[in-house]
C-alpha cells in the first residue's frame, strides 16, 4: 500500500479515527508521518484528511455519500473510486461535497474564470438589466414620477419574457435555428 | 472518399512548416465539452451514447470550418486507419479503440479535428505547425462558440464547463507544443527542466501523451490545471514557457558544439550510418536516430537536404503507415525489414554529414586534432 500523502512510498503508519461516527483511516509513510507531526499530541486526522483533498477510505460504516447515487444517470461515488470520471454533468451537483476537496487540490481555484456560452451570458446580463430597472423604478415610485414608472414596468416585463425565453428553449434540443441551418446546400 | 483518399500525403503534410520549426514541431489547442442532458460516454449505455452521437454529429457537420472535411463514425475505421490517425496525432489512442456511438471530423487540411464520444462527448482540437499556440486557440475558440449555438453545452457558473474528468473541468482547454529536445537530452538537462516545467504547473509528456515514452527527444508540454485560470493567461503562459525552452535547447545545442563537438558528430554520423545501411530496424530505433539526423540538419552538417525529408521519413516509418502500403499483415519482423529498404532507399542521395561544424565567426569550433 502506498502512503495517501506522497504516493511513492511504501505506508507504514495507519492511523484510524473516529470523525462524525464515522471510521477514518489514512495511510502513510514514515516521511509523511513525520512531516505531519503525527507523533505530536496536538495532530488531527480531520485536518490531515482535509488537506488530502481526496475521498478518503471509510472502512467501517460507510459513509452516507458512498450510497448518494445521481438522481439524473445513477452513478454512485464508489463508482467514482473505481473509474475517475463522473456520470454525468449532474454528477457534479450530486457529488458537489466530496468533489470540492478534490478540485481544490488539483487546480488553481475552485471557480471558473474564462470562457462561457455566450446564452449564459444574455441570461447573466438580462437579470442584471432587470436589477438595474428595478432599482429606477423603486426611485421613481418613491419619487412619485407615475409616468416612468409605468415605463419602467414594460421594460421589466419585457426583459422577464426574454430571460423566460431563453431558459425554457434549450439550443441543444430541435430550436427554430436547426432545421433552417441544415437546409444549407 | 476513404481515409487514406483524404489525408494529405505524408510528403505533403511534412512539407508544414511553422515559426520556431526547428524545435517546436506543433502546436496545439483542445477543447473538451459535454451535452447537458446525456450522460458522459463513458458512463453512457449505447443507446445513450448513439443518440448523443446522432445530435452532436449533426451540428459538427454544419460547421463551415468541416466543409468538404472528413467526418465518419469508428465503427467504419479499420484498425490501420486508426493507427494512422494516431501516428498523425489527430486522435488519442483511447479514441482508436472505439466503435459504435463514437466518430471524428477532420477538416481538409487537418488542422482541426473533433473526437466524438472520445472521454468527453466533444474533443475538438486545433493543430498548428510550429509555434503557433494563440492561432491554434483563436481557430478553436471561433469553432466553439459556433458549436455552442447548436447544442446545449453542460455549463456551471461556479465549475465552468463540465467534463467527465474533474481534472479538465472549467475551461476544458488543454494547450500544448511538441518540442523536439536532443540539445537537453544530450547534454543531460532535460530531467532538470522537466521539473522546473512541471513546478510551474505544466505537464511533460512523451511522444504520444499522457503516459508514453519521449521516442526520438520529442517531448509535450501542455497545462495541467483547468479550472480558475482563464484561457487566455493559459495560452500565455504556455507560449512563455515554450519560449524559454526554446532557447535553452538554443543554448545547449550551442555548448554541445563548442563543448562536446566529438560526441555530437559521432551520434549524427552514426546515426546516419545506421539509417541508410540498416537491413532490420524497429521503430522506435529509427526515431531516435531520425531524431539526431534532424539535429545534424539543424546545425548544417547535411546542406542541400531539405527538412520536409526527416519529417516525413518520421511519418512513413511508423507501423500503420508502412502496414498501408502493403496488402498483407505484415508481422513486427516484417515491418522491421521493410521499415530498413524504405530508409536506405530515402537516403541513398543523401551525402554522409560533414565532419565539421560549420563556423558562424571563422574561428574554428572543432578540436585542431579532428580531421
Amino acid at each position: 500500500m502506498l502512503c495517501s500523502l506522497c504516493k511513492k512510498n511504501e505506508a507504514t503508519v495507519h492511523l484510524s479515527q473516529i470523525i462524525e461516527h464515522k471510521m477514518q483511516t489514512v495511510n502513510l509513510c514514515e516521511a509523511c508521518s513525520k512531516a505531519k507531526g503525527v507523533d505530536n499530541s496536538g495532530f488531527s486526522l480531520t485536518s490531515l484528511l482535509l488537506s488530502l483533498g481526496s475521498p478518503v477510505e471509510t472502512t467501517e460504516a460507510p459513509s452516507e455519500l458512498e450510497n448518494v447515487v445521481c438522481p439524473s444517470c445513477g452513478f454512485s461515488q464508489a463508482d467514482f473510486k473505481k473509474v475517475g470520471r463522473l456520470g454525468c454533468a449532474q454528477c457534479y451537483e450530486t457529488f458537489a461535497e466530496p468533489l470540492r476537496g478534490l478540485l481544490k487540490s488539483m487546480h488553481k481555484d475552485t471557480h471558473h474564470v474564462g470562457k462561457v456560452p455566450r446564452q449564459m451570458i444574455t441570461s447573466q446580463e438580462i437579470t442584471h438589466r432587470i436589477q438595474q430597472l428595478q432599482k429606477k423604478l423603486d426611485q421613481a415610485v418613491a419619487a412619485e414620477n407615475f409616468e416612468e414608472a409605468a415605463l419602467l414596468r414594460d421594460q421589466i416585463k419585457q426583459a422577464r419574457t426574454e430571460l423566460n425565453q431563453l431558459t425554457s428553449t434549450p439550443p441543444g434540443e430541435p430550436a427554430k435555428n436547426r432545421p433552417a441551418s441544415t437546409k444549407r446546400p | 472518399m476513404t481515409l487514406t483518399e483524404f489525408l494529405s500525403s505524408p510528403a505533403l503534410s511534412s512539407r508544414r512548416s511553422g515559426p520556431h520549426g526547428h524545435i517546436v514541431l506543433s502546436s496545439r489547442v483542445r477543447l473538451a465539452r459535454n451535452l447537458k442532458r446525456h450522460p458522459f460516454p463513458g458512463w453512457a449505455k449505447k443507446p445513450e451514447r448513439v443518440k448523443a452521437f446522432d445530435i452532436l454529429q449533426e451540428a459538427v457537420q454544419t460547421l463551415p470550418q468541416l466543409k468538404d472535411g472528413f467526418i465518419e463514425s469508428m465503427e467504419n475505421l479499420g484498425p490501420v486507419d486508426k493507427q494512422i490517425l494516431v501516428e498523425r496525432h489527430l486522435i488519442s489512442r483511447e479514441h482508436a479503440a472505439k466503435g459504435t456511438g463514437s466518430g471524428l471530423a477532420l477538416n481538409s487540411d487537418e488542422s482541426v479535428c473533433v473526437m466524438i464520444n472520445e472521454e468527453d462527448h466533444l474533443r475538438m482540437q486545433a493543430l498548428r505547425a510550429g509555434l503557433q499556440i494563440q492561432e491554434a486557440w483563436t481557430t478553436i475558440d471561433t469553432l466553439d462558440t459556433a458549436l455552442e449555438k447548436r447544442l446545449d453545452y453542460a455549463f456551471s457558473p461556479e465549475l465552468g464547463y463540465l467534463t467527465a474528468c474533474p481534472t479538465n473541468v472549467g475551461t476544458g482547454i488543454r494547450v500544448s507544443a511538441m518540442l523536439h529536445l536532443p540539445g537537453l537530452v544530450l547534454s543531460e538537462q532535460v530531467n532538470q527542466i522537466i521539473q522546473a516545467v512541471n513546478k510551474l504547473g505544466l505537464a511533460v509528456r512523451g511522444f504520444y501523451g499522457e503516459g508514453t515514452e519521449a521516442l526520438g527527444n520529442v517531448f509535450q508540454v501542455s497545462n495541467q490545471m483547468t479550472l480558475g485560470e482563464s484561457e487566455l493567461d493559459i495560452v500565455e503562459r504556455l507560449t512563455k514557457v515554450v519560449a524559454q525552452l526554446i532557447e535553452h535547447e538554443e543554448n545547449a545545442r550551442l555548448s554541445l558544439v563548442e563543448k562536446q563537438p566529438k560526441m555530437l558528430l559521432n551520434h549524427i554520423g552514426r546515426s546516419y550510418g545506421i539509417l541508410s545501411n540498416a537491413h532490420s530496424i524497429s521503430s522506435k530505433e529509427t526515431m531516435n536516430l531520425l531524431s539526431l539526423m534532424r539535429l545534424g540538419l539543424d546545425m548544417k552538417l547535411f546542406p542541400g537536404v531539405d527538412q520536409s525529408l526527416i519529417n516525413e521519413l518520421f511519418i512513413i516509418t511508423q507501423p500503420a503507415h508502412l502496414q498501408r502500403q502493403i496488402s498483407e499483415k505484415l508481422t513486427a519482423e516484417e515491418r522491421d525489414l521493410l521499415r530498413a529498404d524504405l530508409l536506405r532507399d530515402r537516403l541513398q542521395q543523401i551525402c554522409r554529414p560533414q565532419c565539421r561544424f560549420p563556423d558562424p565567426d571563422g574561428t574554428g569550433l572543432d578540436k585542431p586534432s579532428a580531421s
